[in-house]
Formats: structure tokens, C-alpha cells, sequence
């Protein structure tokens, strides 16, 4: 049986804070450990998998923004699929709707100060809210200076124009630091298309056949001195791989 | 009201790496000994298995196995004159928690430092003359051939894959020639080598250097430790640092000594209880225990007769700050010492491009490469270069987890066809020389409390201020330019050098080698604890970890870690149990 432990303690956590809590509350209990290894047969912390479905976190509008733009940042191209082929909006859902969107592990106290570019992240919103205010104030921006047009109904090199002016913050966005948000949904659109299939991105493994990685390959003893040789083995994810375990 | 509980003979704070070497000295010499662990237990076969291990999103990208910032982060600012602010998430370093500690999710590098580096101030002063003011550098009060067999005792613990360049005082050909004599060789031989670093090694020795293998805490055989447990051959899966190893096939606390360690009838460990204070009499003179806090909120207090704080480098500063033992560091004046010569690392790479070379990246290990050591330490004479220190360049094989790792040449877009075509050309055919170069302590560098924010528990976060100085600038850009020399002697199509440039910035991913903070030293106006890591306030209280090193080497630091902890538990157990108090009179 999985272990919750990690993801109720990160809740608890946050409620903790909330409520100004001096103190940890916390579901998982102290234990003492002596004169044994505390080892159970058939307990793991296993991953939490991804299932296909609606989505969990974008509104229907914010899904076309989100379809649109990750097919920018890693086009379908005659190199292979690109992050909206591999489900990246999928990933990209489940992500925001988990314990990654709501910040569960990040320090989220004030007092809230932009500090300087070496003191990293200092904004107050989480990841989610970000996406939320970001996607609205990018469609605003679209619609007052492209005719009515939201992001999503623009054309790919209007789109591009759209994406540089948000990543270099030529463009200032309504409310929200636009500059901020590009580089977080560029790395979680990237983290995405390479991640383990079992987050929902990465469908078929076309991030990984598109550079040559092996994926969860567990052995590669019998090719680390074969210097030079491309070895083209077939990539292989925690769920094993089409054709060697059902899904 | 805290519940006290009875009394034991020692108590150790965390349960990583220094505090399990310490559980099996300690519960071998007949003590009863416990350790507290703010963290959960969690193993290998359970957290970290060969079926779900190699898993780069949950476990670097949303840190499985770190601590998490929500319950405890710290301040951070470059310079005195600005106002410190949270590091909301990790970024720069990455500490741990949970039994078993970073051990856990490191690489391996398992290096000894230069017997100059332990009297860096002396040696230095001598061969160059006086240093900057501000470069608060000194000796550490222990030497090199002091700590070799305890270098040894570690070595052979963790099973460690190298080759030894010095035995004895005699050179051997294919190891490190400027490394202290050992005693013996490395328990384990090398690895075996993937491309890349051997392309490395070709073109280092034809500009003159003398390449080796790095030395690796994982396995290159089968092998069991002095204490009986195994761990298994490696199978270079490149899931090393920021992963657990589901293999048993990388030395850390989980499997090299916690087995043994829990077992015993005089060890007891008690997780997801949290250290607040250590506790003194009212004289000032003694640790009479620590106050604890379980996952319930409830507090306990738990005497011992010997208390050692072997938390997380940043940790063992704050909690002697929170504790009120020891001065507080003041930059100003340049009294006090709890928090004093905060050090890191500074890195830099040269990303080396080919077109015909298939070089497979994912072929890995968390220490699998070819390094030289000619730029390290005082190997070379630094005269006219306006520095002191070094460090060492060595082409890795650690990984091709492609999130992290996808190299692109200088100029490429961020994203679009254009970056999506240059990640593919390169991804198999992309070696990186990277550069690994010390800090020296500075007076404007240190730890003490943040005067705003709070942890969960509502005390005052530690407060980190800290920039890269002068010195570790021209150092670092000395060695990069020499790995750019290799680089272009490998004959590739293009390279592409990034130095490390500006203030020192605590988002990008650096190294998890924070030091300082409770420096060792020859007295207690300079030091915060002795030779042998003893409080020179309290005399039953130790202190373990980096956060001694009283300035930082151009290595990784768990081998020295390692040392000073067995130097330190064979003074405890030789000396301090027959007559406890000061182990050196001030």
C-alpha cells in the first residue's frame, strides 16, 4: 500500500500556516526505532499516476491559451511531435491542480518584497494563481492590440511576437509580472515533454525517442565501454513501454 | 511545559551520515545512545526502488527527497547593506530530510582535501605573503597526516571506486599525483569509463596535465564493508545526485551502516521530532540536553550526559544561535564566531559540441569521470595571479536526464523549432568540462538571525549573507579558462564557455556545499569548536558536519566529513569518556 504520508503532511502544513499556527500539526506520527530495521513487506511510496480526463485545473479558455502557446514553444515539426502532441496541457493541468500549484512546499510568508534578481522567486502568488492571472492578462493584452483576437485565434508568428514581448517583458501585462510567469511555464512546458509518461505529458515518449534517451533504463553495464556506438535501445518508462506491458 | 524524559548517555541531532558513523562508534564503546530526526524513516526498498527510482520530475524537479522550505528555509542577501529575503523554494543547494540525510541524494565524489588546505592561512601567508583583511582564512587545528587513517576508515566503509596517486609518499602512475600519501588503496578500483571523460583525459594529457579517475562512492564491484553490509555492483543508470539509489549500489548512511546500526539494543531513533533548543545548566558550562518537539506538537525535554549536533550544515548554526551558545558573529567589529566564514563553492563550465561523436549521456554515474588536480589548492604557483585557492576540472558522466540536461551551443533560442532542432543535434554528442573551485571565508560572509521571518515553529529563520568576492572571481575564471584549453584540445566543433559571472545568485542549482558557521580552530577568540569538534563553551557538546570547515577546498566535502567525525568519535570514545571536560585547555 502507498504511503500518503508526505502528501498529508504538506497540507496539514499549509493549513498550519494559514491559521498562524505556532506550531507543526501533523498527521504523521513521531515513532521510535530500536533493536530492528522497521522494514514491511509490500509497502512503498509508489508515484501518484496521472489518469486522462477532464481537466482539474484550466477553464475551457485558458486551455486554448494553453494548447496554443506550448505549440510555440515546442512546435510539431518535421523533427517529430511537440509538447501539444505529447499531452503537455495534460501534464500542465494535473500539475497545477496538485501540491506544485498550490506552492504546498514553498516558503508562502510575508512580508512580500521584489528583492533583488540573486534572491529568486519573491512573488506571492503560487504557481496556479500565476497561470490564472498570466493567461487572463495575456488574452486582455491580445484582444486589445490584436482586434478582438484572443491569444489562441492569432497566427503562429503573431503568437511568437506575443511570447518574446511576455519572455523579455517589453510587453507589460495588467497585474501580473509577465516575465515571471514565462520562465515558469517554459520550464514546466519542458519539464513536461521529457517527464515519465506516468504524469500524463511525454505521450508515447516523444520527448525522449526525439533526443535518444532510454528513459528508466535500469542496466547499461553491457554498453558503457562501446564508446561512439548509437545504441537506439527502444526507451522504456515506470510503466514499462507499449507492447511490453499492458497500460 | 515540556516533558521531560530519562536521561541518556547521548543524544545526537539529525540522523544522516555524521549521526549514524556516531550511533556505531558510540553504542560499540557500550553507550546508549539516541538520535532525532525531524524527518521520516525512509529506505531504499520502500522510497527509492528500482521501479520507480530513475523518476526526474518528483524527484529533483519536486524535491522528494529535500527539505521542504514551507517548514524551514532561510534568508538570503548578497551584501550587509541589503534586506534579506526567504528562498521560497530550492535552488541553489539542496539539504534533506529524512533519515539518512543529503547522504541520500548525493553524486559521491568522495575526495580527501590537500594537507595544505588544513592550514590554508599559514601556508598561504608563507608562500605569498599577507593576505586581504577582509579574507578571514585560517588553519583548522588539525592536520592532513592526522586525519588519514580516519580518511581511510571512510573510504573503506563507503567502498569507495578510485585510484590511488600516492601511497606512502610514492607516486602511482593513473592516479591523482597531488594528492596527501594514503595509507593503502582505494578499497574499490575504478570505474569503468564512458566516452566523453576518456576524451577529456586524451586531450588533458597531451596539454601536459595528469588526468584520473574520479573518486566514487559508487560501486565498481560487488562489496562488503567492514561492518558486513553489501552494496552492489553499479549499472551507471545516471540517477545519482538528487535521487536515491535503488540499486544499493551508492554508498550512504542507509547502506552502510544504518542496517547495522538499528539493529542494536543500545541505539534508539526517534523520527519526525524536531530539535528547538539545546539546553545548558546555569553555569554555562554544560549541555544538559535539548528540547524536542514530536509531529503532535507536543514538546519534550531529554537530558544526556553528551549532546552532538550532526543536522544539515545550515542547521547547526542556527540551532546554537536559537540556544544562545557561543558569541554571535558581528561583521562589523569582527567579534564573536557563531556564524562566522560562511564559504561555498564556485563552479563554471565549457560545454564541448561534436558532430561525429556519439557520447551517451545517459550512460551514468553520480561520479563517473576523469579530473585534474593541477589547478587545485596550492598545486600550482599562484604568483602574480592575485588569488589564492583552486580548484579541480574534470569531465563528468553523471547524467542524461534530459529535463536537466539538454545542452545547447551559444546563441541557440529558448524555445521554438530552432531550440527544439539544437537539443536534438546535440543531446548525444555534448561533453561538459566543469570546473569546481573553493571560497574562501570573507568577512562580510556569514550566518545570524533573520529579524522578520519565522519557521513553522515561530522562530527566527537563519539569515545568509553572501557574495562571491574578488578572489573567487579571478580563481574561477583562471580555471575556466583551463578547461577551455582541454576543451578545444578535444577537437570538437565548437565549444562554448560559461563562467561564473556576477553576485552570487541562489537560484540556479550550484552544489549542496555550504560550510562555515561553526568553525574549528586553535582557540575559542577564533573558533567555534576545537580540533576535535568540541564547544569550546560547553564541554559535552559536539558539533559535526561542514559547518566546521573554517573556509572551503576545492572538493566536494563529505570524504573530510567523513574523517572528522571518525577523528572526532576516537577522541570521544579515548579520551573524553575516561575524563570529560575541555579536550583542549583554551
Amino acid at each position: 500500500m502507498a504511503r500518503r504520508r508526505d502528501v498529508n503532511r504538506r497540507q496539514l502544513i499549509s493549513a498550519s500556516v494559514l491559521i498562524g499556527s505556532s506550531l507543526a500539526i501533523d498527521c504523521a506520527q513521531a515513532r521510535s526505532i530500536s533493536g530492528k530495521v522497521p522494514w514491511q513487506p509490500d509497502e512503498a511510496n509508489k508515484p501518484q499516476i496521472v489518469k486522462p480526463g477532464p481537466n482539474q485545473f484550466f477553464t475551457s479558455d485558458e486551455a486554448e491559451f494553453i494548447d496554443a502557446a506550448i505549440s510555440r514553444l515546442i512546435p510539431n515539426d518535421d523533427l517529430g511531435p511537440g509538447a501539444k502532441e505529447a499531452d503537455v496541457a495534460l501534464f500542465l493541468d494535473r500539475q497545477l491542480a496538485g501540491p506544485f500549484g498550490k506552492a504546498s512546499s514553498w516558503y508562502m510568508q510575508g512580508p512580500w518584497s521584489k528583492g533583488t534578481k540573486t534572491q529568486g522567486y519573491q512573488s506571492r502568488r503560487t504557481p496556479a494563481e500565476l497561470y490564472h492571472a498570466a493567461i487572463k492578462a495575456i488574452d486582455s493584452y491580445c484582444t486589445g492590440k490584436f482586434g478582438g483576437k484572443k491569444f489562441a485565434a492569432l497566427s503562429a508568428d503573431q503568437q511568437d511576437q506575443v511570447l518574446k514581448g511576455v519572455e523579455s517583458a517589453d510587453i507589460k501585462l495588467d497585474g501580473v509580472d509577465g516575465k515571471t510567469f514565462f520562465t515558469v511555464f517554459l520550464q514546466n512546458t519542458i519539464e513536461g515533454f521529457f517527464s515519465d509518461p506516468i504524469y500524463g505529458g511525454n505521450r508515447d515518449m516523444v520527448g525522449w525517442k526525439l533526443v535518444g534517451f532510454p528513459g528508466a533504463h535500469y542496466d547499461y553495464r553491457p554498453y558503457v565501454e562501446k564508446h561512439g556506438q548509437k545504441l537506439d535501445l527502444p526507451p522504456v518508462g515506470i510503466k514499462g513501454r507499449p507492447g511490453w506491458t499492458p497500460s | 511545559m515540556a516533558k521531560k524524559l530519562p536521561s541518556i548517555d547521548v543524544v545526537l541531532v539529525g540522523f544522516g551520515w555524521t549521526a549514524a558513523m556516531l550511533g556505531q562508534e558510540f553504542t560499540d564503546a557500550g553507550l546508549k545512545v539516541l538520535a532525532i530526526e525531524r524527518g521520516g524513516w525512509r529506505d531504499t526498498s520502500t522510497d527509492f526502488a528500482v521501479t520507480f527510482a530513475q523518476d526526474e520530475l518528483r524527484y529533483y524537479w519536486r524535491r522528494a527527497l529535500f527539505e521542504e522550505p514551507a517548514r524551514e528555509t532561510l534568508t538570503f542577501r548578497n551584501d550587509p547593506s541589503q534586506t534579506a529575503l526567504p528562498m521560497r523554494h530550492l535552488g541553489s543547494f539542496l539539504p534533506a530530510t529524512g533519515v539518512g540525510g543529503a547522504g541520500v541524494h548525493w553524486n559521491g565524489m568522495t575526495w580527501r582535501f590537500l594537507p595544505s588546505d588544513f592550514v590554508a592561512k599559514s601556508h598561504n601567508t608563507q608562500r605569498y605573503g599577507a593576505l586581504s583583511a577582509d579574507m578571514t582564512i585560517q588553519d583548522w587545528g588539525v592536520t592532513y597526516n592526522e586525519l588519514e587513517p580516519y580518511y581511510d576508515k571512510f573510504e573503506y566503509l563507503c567502498g569507495i571506486s578510485g585510484k590511488a596517486g600516492n601511497l606512502k609518499g610514492q607516486i602511482q602512475a593513473g592516479g591523482n599525483p597531488f594528492e596527501g600519501p594514503r595509507s593503502r588503496e582505494y578499497p574499490n578500483p575504478p570505474m569503468k569509463m564512458v566516452y566523453g571523460p576518456t576524451l577529456f583525459a586524451q586531450a588533458a594529457t597531451e596539454t601536459g596535465h595528469k588526468p584520473f579517475p574520479g573518486p566514487a562512492a559508487n560501486m565498481s564491484r560487488p562489496y562488503t564493508n567492514p561492518l558486513g553490509v553489501q552494496l552492489g555492483p553499479c549499472t551507471y543508470c545516471g540517477f545519482c545526485e538528487k535521487y536515491g539509489c535503488g540499486n544499493y549500489s551508492k554508498a550512504s548512511a542507509l547502506t552502510t551502516v544504518i542496517p547495522v546500526l538499528l539493529r542494536k539494543k543500545n541505539f534508539e531513533l526517534r523520527t519526525e521530532c524536531e530539535v528547538l533548543t539545546v539546553n545548558k545548566d546555569s553555569a554555562g558550562k554544560r549541555a544538559t540536553g535539548l528540547t524536542y518537539v514530536d509531529a503532535q506538537g507536543e514538546e519534550f525535554e531529554q537530558p544526556a550526559e553528551i549532546v552532538v549536533l550532526c543536522a544539515y550544515a545550515t542547521h547547526n548554526p542556527r540551532l546554537l544561535l536559537l540556544s544562545g551558545i557561543g558569541q554571535p558573529y558581528d561583521p562589523k567589529s569582527g567579534q564573536g564566531v557563531v556564524g562566522k566564514n560562511y564559504a561555498y563553492q564556485i563552479t563554471s563550465s565549457v560545454d564541448v559540441f561534436f558532430d561525429d561523436k556519439i557520447l551517451n549521456p545517459f550512460i551514468g554515474a553520480g561520479a563517473l569521470g576523469m579530473v585534474i588536480d593541477d589547478y587545485n589548492g596550492d598545486n600550482f604557483d599562484h604568483s602574480g595571479l592575485g588569488f589564492i585557492g583552486g580548484g579541480y576540472i574534470a569531465c563528468w558522466n553523471t547524467n542524461g536526464r534530459p529535463i536537466e540536461t539538454h545542452p545547447v551551443p551559444k546563441g541557440t533560442p529558448k524555445w521554438g523549432s530552432k531550440w527544439k532542432a539544437a537539443v536534438k543535434k546535440n543531446y548525444l554528442t555534448t561533453a561538459t568540462v566543469a570546473t569546481h573551485g573553493a571560497v574562501m571565508s570573507h568577512r562580510n560572509n556569514y550566518y545570524d538571525l533573520d529579524p522578520t521571518y519565522r519557521d513553522v515553529h515561530g522562530r527566527p529563520l537563519l539569515r545568509l549573507t553572501f557574495d562571491f568576492t574578488d578572489n573567487e572571481h579571478k580563481m574561477s575564471n583562471y580555471l575556466t579558462d583551463r578547461a577551455a584549453d582541454i576543451a578545444k584540445a578535444m577537437k570538437a566543433r565548437e565549444i562554448h564557455a560559461k563562467p561564473r559571472e556576477g553576485h552570487y545568485d541562489i537560484v540556479p542549482y550550484q552544489t549542496t556545499h555550504n560550510t562555515g558557521g561553526t568553525i574549528m580552530g586553535a582557540d575559542p577568540k577564533s573558533s567555534v569548536v576545537n580540533r576535535y569538534l568540541q564547544s569550546w563553551d560547553l564541554h559535552n557538546l559536539f558539533v559535526m558536519g561542514a559547518s566546521v570547515f573554517p573556509q572551503n577546498a576545492g572538493y566536494n566535502p563529505t570524504g573530510t566529513i567523513g574523517a572528522l567525525t571518525y577523528w572526532a568519535a576516537n577522541a570521544i570514545r579515548t579520551q573524553y569518556l575516561k575524563s570529560p571536560g575541555p579536550l583542549v585547555q583554551a
